[in-house]
């Protein structure tokens, strides 16, 4: 039985290889030059006087687009192990009636869907495991300097460490069993494309904030942690940053009295925050006019210590949505299928 | 000896239809069973349900004194070709053989080569090249080398040519001499069954019609042609299977146990064909008729008791 799934597995499992493999090339080409740059760059401004931020923000927008569309890779990957190793497993047997040959060989059904699953599922995690592993390596440079991508923000955290195992592994088996149940490929394909990506938009939108409690934070407004003030003519609106490396989740201004609000009651035109003079000057007065009203920043977030424990957890969930979803086309490939 | 599919009220429901009702069948090890009726009467629900790869609504089905598709030991003893003869058509054909020895203990290699090389089929081309013939010769041999002790076949033959159906019920023939199969085998031709079937099943409208070995069919059941009567006037123990008159003669296909006298009929024999096409002609009210009018008798008498 595991010569036949290899046997019928090896062509599909072929694209996905050379899919890595042209990744892995490109990574193993420009990583060391990458993290040359990076090194170099780090030592020569340290010991300038204008600090690394100018040399972070430039070596990052240099590499932007590569960062990009490797972690796409990566993103994209459990989807198309679900669409073109899952979908079709079980669908191109329906579709060519072969189910009925195999089932009539001295193995039983969930012997041969055992195997069905085990091999190619672990084919998966192995892709799965070696993509964000080169992915991981290769951006670490990037990673420090990606200011605007925190390791924990959405996109960066579902490309990193061990998660994408989890979803290749539930993608996997996600398109195996909508397969199980719609026995077209096409459509199977279709469905598991539309049912994976409804859950990958809906874990870090629903689910994955509160895997732990955020942190609550109620900070003074200052020049270190404000990212800007707009306003539009009228009252200024406050941005602030959370701490380095934290995935913010809410933030917001409060009055004295704690409430929350819009915007400050101060304008560009007039007042302690006019536009005019020496912009550290001014921002400096006006931050402490802020202060002074009793406007402080209030947030919600998830801070950088936690990367690891939402990985496990992460990974976790996913793994136990795979073992259901395994749980129950064993189910369904003895009672229902025929 | 054991039956090779003994079942006890069988049925199988699809949604709201049931597409074979109140089966039961006890056919004997050793022959060659055709079963026959017409596309859609239940021929392929009959035999998936003996192979396993459908689970019964109703009753229960032992195949060679097992549950079926429920153990490899079980497996191994049923053999089945399925219907439009299925094959991977991306393996070749020693891919399938290979297929064959990996995943059935007791598969006879040198008995599956010598069937490929006598068919002249060539080990390196693929299935979805073969034609219709070769890919249902490549999966009888599959059944074959597999050594079970029934094989199983649905419609083997209904895509095939004149030719290729002829050598392909050959080579069953053949193996079943060699290896003492049972056999069971559907098709919706009589002509294709009738030179190798010793046992008979009609299934028509999801119910079987009769069952029974060939020759005892064909002896127990008689042409009568006379003068015009009322087929209702026969005698108790004579069952009326297909009637058609004339102006001023009667036909009638009637099966009786016992020697017909009545000096009014001309007597003849029946071949297999006009046999099963009787069975399957006679329109599905007038076989329910006896079992519609009960209700009724039973209802009139219990308030005549009253």
């Amino acid at each position: 039985m595991i010569w036949l799934t290899w046997r019928q597995f090896r062509a599909s499992a072929a694209m996905i290889a050379a899919a890595l493999a042209v990744l892995a090339a490109v990574l193993g080409l420009t990583g060391p030059g990458l993290a040359d740059d990076y090194t170099t760059g780090i030592a020569s401004c340290t010991t300038a006087s204008g600090g690394c931020e100018d040399f972070l923000s430039r070596f990052f927008g240099d590499h932007q687009s590569v960062f990009l569309a490797v972690t796409a890779v990566v993103l994209v990957l459990p989807a198309l192990i679900g669409l073109f190793w899952g979908a079709p497993l079980i669908t191109r047997e329906l579709e060519a009636g072969t189910h009925r040959l195999v089932w009539n060989q001295t193995i039983t059904r969930t012997r041969w869907l055992a195997v069905k699953l085990v091999l190619p599922g672990l084919a998966a995690i192995t892709a799965a495991g070696l993509g964000t592993l080169a992915v991981t390596w290769w951006s670490g440079p990037l990673d420090k300097a990606a200011e605007n991508f925190p390791r924990m923000a959405p996109m960066q955290f579902d490309a990193r460490g061990i998660v994408p195992i989890g979803y290749a592994a539930f993608a996997f088996i996600l398109g195996v069993t909508v397969g199980m149940l719609v026995r077209r490929t096409l459509p199977a394909m279709a469905l598991t494309l539309a049912v994976f990506v409804a859950v990958q938009v809906a874990m870090p939108l629903v689910v994955r904030p509160h895997l732990i409690p955020p942190v609550r934070s109620n900070v003074e407004i200052t020049a270190s942690n404000l990212d800007g003030l707009s306003s539009a003519g009228g009252p200024f609106r406050v941005e602030t940053t959370g701490p380095a490396g934290a995935w913010v989740l809410s933030s917001h201004t409060v009055d004295a009295s704690g409430r929350a609000v819009e915007t400050v009651p101060l304008t560009p035109s007039s007042g302690p925050c006019a536009a005019g003079g020496p912009p550290e000057q001014s921002i400096a007065t006006c931050l402490a006019e802020i202060k002074r009203l009793g406007y402080r920043q209030q947030m919600t977030y998830q801070p950088a210590s936690r990367f690891w424990a939402f990985q496990w957890y992460e990974t976790g969930i996913y793994a136990a949505l795979a073992l259901g979803l395994a749980g129950f086309s064993f189910w369904r490939i003895r009672r229902r299928l025929s | 000896m054991t039956a090779v599919i003994a079942t006890q009220g069988l049925g199988k429901k699809y949604g709201r239809r049931w597409a074979l009702t109140d089966c039961t069948l006890d056919i004997p090890a050793g022959r060659v069973v055709g079963l026959v009726g017409p596309n859609g009467a239940g021929k392929t629900t009959l035999l998936n349900l003996a192979v396993g790869q459908l689970l019964p609504t109703a009753g229960s089905i032992e195949v060679l004194g097992g549950s079926p598709a429920a153990s490899p030991a079980q497996l191994a003893k049923v053999g089945f070709v399925a219907q439009e003869t299925p094959t991977y058509a991306g393996l070749s054909v020693a891919d399938h053989l290979r297929l064959g020895a990996r995943l059935n203990p007791g598969w006879d290699d040198a008995l599956a080569r010598d069937r490929i090389e006598w068919l002249g089929l060539d080990p390196r081309q693929r299935a979805g090249k073969l034609s219709g013939g070769q890919r249902a010769q490549l999966a009888l041999t599959l059944g074959i080398a597999k050594r079970p002790e029934l094989l199983i076949l649905d419609e083997p033959v209904a895509a095939l040519d004149p030719l290729a159906r002829r050598e392909f019920l050959q080579g069953l023939m053949e193996a079943v001499a060699e290896h003492e199969l049972s056999v069971v085998l559907s098709s919706h031709l009589v002509s294709d069954l009738e030179r190798v079937c010793d046992y008979l099943v009609v299934l028509v409208d999801s119910r079987v019609r009769v069952a029974g070995e060939v020759e005892e069919l064909l002896a127990s059941h008689h042409r009568l042609t006379g003068a015009r009567r009322d087929p209702a006037t026969l005698p108790a123990d004579q069952h009326v299977v297909s009637a058609s008159h004339t102006d001023r003669q009667t036909t009638l296909l009637v099966r009786t146990s016992s020697p017909i006298y009545d000096p009014a009929w001309a007597v003849g024999q029946v071949g297999l064909e006009d046999l099963v096409l009787a069975y399957m002609g006679r329109p599905a009210h007038t076989a329910d008729s006896s079992r519609n009018e009960r209700p009724a008798l039973q209802v009139h008498s219990s308030e005549v008791h009253r």
